[in-house]
């Protein structure tokens, strides 16, 4: 087949968007946005780690901040909560064997979150509005600083995501709990207190002969679990938006609100209590998941120690609202018992429940020797790695004496953040698009392994590269969130850049073989209306 | 008794063993994983004994450091202490207003920083000048942001914003602002 019949109808013209179902062009859909807005962030990166080598004339210091506000957020909102729902939205009712409530509402959900991402994306390229994430008071309310318009804008934005977040968690609920037509009435509190734990807590207190099953296979529960503190993440960053909001009308319409009606450091603990579901929350609750899901449908075994497993996940949810205290450690104000056992104490829990993730998959694994060392294994190893050297990072700076002198340096961001997110949920993400690659296609043929072996190594080394880079400048003094303009830090910047070029090399590589797998042809016909109306996951005669 | 750089120093030896260790192990297993094997089940053994680890390992991180790194303990119980030299910094305008050019102290005391925010969020930092970091601490405003320490050698460190604080902040440097010398008796 030539290059240019390939490029336009995929690897020998196999895959056909007409042959699929509504579900599988909703999944489908999500990864093209997640995929389209991880080049956003993985290009907004590589413009910043050139940048910290030295400022150029392109790229002003306002828009480098602009950058630097967005990337976290479009990396995580627009890329990973797209790939992650929708793969969530696909394997619920997958794993439930019954149909998702709603297919209309998923696609709303792809809709807004891409929506969404792109007007906080637009707004901020345009207005330099950059409070960054944290948005600490009164920062995001600066309007000497920031164009109160452009920051509007943002705010807005990101609420249009959080609604986006919001139908997903309702629509996951309403799937594990509702009653499809025609069938069986479900019990939708038993199922429900399945997913989220309580009748596993209620199993430890009743005889052994009436102890309850699991009405919901362990991936479910991981993924109800996360998407409550999804939920909870919604909630607190729509009413801090709207807090912010309330100032930025005040500002449009002359009135000047005295930003000092906001106390900073409860504001602080408010916002962290709730950004915090979802770094130490939903993030390492769904990846936990979806290494146990990868782990079974890899080895075709059941996990080892599951009961634990389950139980671990309802402790990493309560650990989840109970460690926001130690990204305050740096605050005087902040009072030393709250430091102790929330940022301290609670903190190390992680290592332990992530600890024990790692150990059950790796034990699942080993059970089903010889494997065959396909894309999906290497890439789950290559999480499992990542999180290996993120978590324990986490933990060194979340201790009072060290943290005074790594917080907010490039260690945090290097090897704990990057690495996290970069090595340890991407690569799972990875595993899980190529697991679930030949069910959402119809047996669509990938393009080339070759590029899915050079996609994996720059991946891999790049990623460890820049996070490693990044954290010896951290230790050497060098902060996060702002320039050197003397040239303080240029070797090692030069060198977190050429493993930046290695991490963008490899998504452009894994973005063409993904391309040349479909076609134009069939990614177009991704957005298509599906052509079968049912409610099944795969077509009837595949 | 130790200074930051040495603990900066510590904590790149024990990361770098564990990333290296780490590394090794999981190529070993992706090696080992492919390979012919009895598929034996892994003993629940094992598997407790690595929790056991990983709590003992979580939990005498923080013992251990509370116990060696020397201002751990005076930052926790900063009541208790009595400085015997205090500065009084306030940061406006993105901008750090000293109490005076200098703020000189000598080798041995402890020195309260003792920094005040009237508009935003900042961050108040000691550095070398080599750039490593001394100490550093969040500057919040409508709240008491201080911080005792104790130098172990004489030196000159200039004071940076260590928290974003908008685009002007990269600016909230002021070089070789506090001087440490010897003590007069030596």
């Amino acid at each position: 087949m030539s290059f240019f019949k390939t490029f336009m109808n995929g690897e020998q013209g196999l895959f056909k968007a007409n042959s699929l179902t509504p579900m599988q062009k909703m999944v489908l859909r999500f990864v093209v946005v997640g995929l389209v807005f991880y080049a956003f962030a993985v290009i907004e990166g590589m413009i910043m780690r050139l940048y910290e080598i030295g400022p150029f004339d392109a790229v002003s210091n306002d828009q480098f901040f602009a950058i630097l506000t967005a990337h976290p957020l479009v990396g995580i909102f627009g890329s990973t909560y797209a790939t992650v729902f929708g793969a969530f939205l696909f394997l619920v009712p997958f794993l439930m064997k019954k149909p998702l409530w709603s297919i209309k509402m998923a696609n709303w959900t792809w809709i807004l979150i891409a929506v969404g991402t792109l007007t906080f994306w637009l707004a901020g390229f345009i207005s330099h509005y950059s409070p960054l994430y944290t948005l600490y008071w009164p920062l995001p309310a600066d309007f000497e600083q920031f164009s109160v318009w452009g920051g509007t804008i943002f705010i807005a934005g990101i609420a249009i995501v959080m609604v986006g977040s919001g139908l997903f968690v309702f629509n996951i609920f309403k799937t594990i709990m509702y009653t499809p037509e025609g069938w069986e009435k479900q019990p939708a509190g038993r199922l429900l207190g399945s997913a989220l734990g309580t009748s596993g807590i209620a199993n430890l207190f009743r005889k052994k002969d009436k102890k309850r099953e699991h009405l919901v296979p362990l991936p479910v529960a991981a993924i109800a679990r996360g998407s409550v503190d999804v939920g909870l993440n919604v909630l607190i960053i729509l009413f801090t938006g709207v807090l912010i909001l309330v100032f930025m009308v005040a500002a449009i319409i002359g009135a000047d609100l005295k930003d000092t009606a906001v106390d900073a450091l409860l504001y602080k603990n408010w916002f962290w209590w709730g950004l915090d579901l979802i770094a130490d929350g939903l993030v390492l609750i769904f990846v936990a998941g979806t290494w146990y899901l990868l782990a079974t449908m890899i080895t075709g075994k059941k996990l080892f120690m599951q009961n634990i497993a389950r139980a671990a996940l309802l402790v990493e949810l309560v650990v989840s609202w109970t460690v926001w205290s130690h990204h305050l450690l740096a605050d005087q104000s902040q009072p030393a018992i709250l430091k102790v056992l929330s940022g301290e104490m609670v903190t190390a829990f992680e290592l332990i429940t992530q600890g024990l993730a790692f150990f059950i998959v790796l034990a699942t694994l080993w059970a089903a020797r010889p494997l065959k060392m396909t894309n999906p294994l290497k890439f789950l190893l290559g999480g499992l790695l990542g999180f290996a050297l993120a978590v324990p990072a986490g933990i060194m700076q979340a201790d009072v004496g060290l943290n005074r002198i790594l917080h907010n340096t490039q260690w945090i961001v290097g090897p704990h953040v990057h690495v996290a997110i970069l090595i340890g949920l991407t690569m799972t993400l990875y595993a899980a698009i190529y697991v679930l690659f030949p069910i959402v296609t119809n047996g669509a043929k990938l393009y080339s392994q070759k590029l899915a072996n050079i996609h994996f190594w720059l991946h891999l080394l790049g990623g460890i590269g820049m996070g490693a880079f990044m954290g010896m400048a951290g230790l050497k003094g060098m902060l996060r969130r702002t320039l050197y303009l003397e040239g303080e830090f240029e070797t090692l910047m030069i060198l977190a850049a050429v493993s930046g070029a290695m991490l963008l090399i490899a998504f452009l590589v894994f973005f063409y073989n993904i391309v040349m797998s479909l076609g134009l042809n069939g990614v177009i016909g991704i957005f298509q209306p599906a052509k079968l109306k049912t409610k099944d996951l795969v077509p009837q005669e595949s | 008794m130790v200074d930051s750089a040495a603990v900066l120093n510590g904590q790149t030896i024990a990361y770098t063993c564990y990333t290296i260790a780490i590394i090794l192990v999981m190529g070993w297993f992706a090696i080992r994983v492919t390979k012919k094997g009895k598929g034996s089940r892994v003993k629940p053994a094992l598997f407790y004994t690595f929790v056991g680890m990983l709590v003992v390992l979580g939990v005498s991180l923080h013992i251990v450091t509370y116990n060696t790194i020397p201002w751990t303990e005076m930052d926790l119980h900063r009541g208790d202490y009595t400085p015997d030299r205090s500065f009084n910094i306030v940061v406006e305008n993105h901008e750090f207003k000293l109490p005076s050019e200098q703020l000189v102290a000598e080798v041995g005391e402890i020195v309260e920083f003792d920094v005040t925010s009237n508009d935003l969020t900042y961050g108040f930092g000691l550095f070398r000048a080599d750039n490593s970091m001394v100490l550093q601490m969040q500057v919040v405003p409508g709240h008491r942001n201080d911080i005792l320490w104790k130098f172990l050698e004489p030196g000159v460190f200039t004071i940076r914003s260590t928290e974003y604080s908008g685009p002007k902040g990269i600016a909230m440097i002021v070089k070789d602002a506090v001087k440490i010398v010897p003590k007069k008796s030596e």
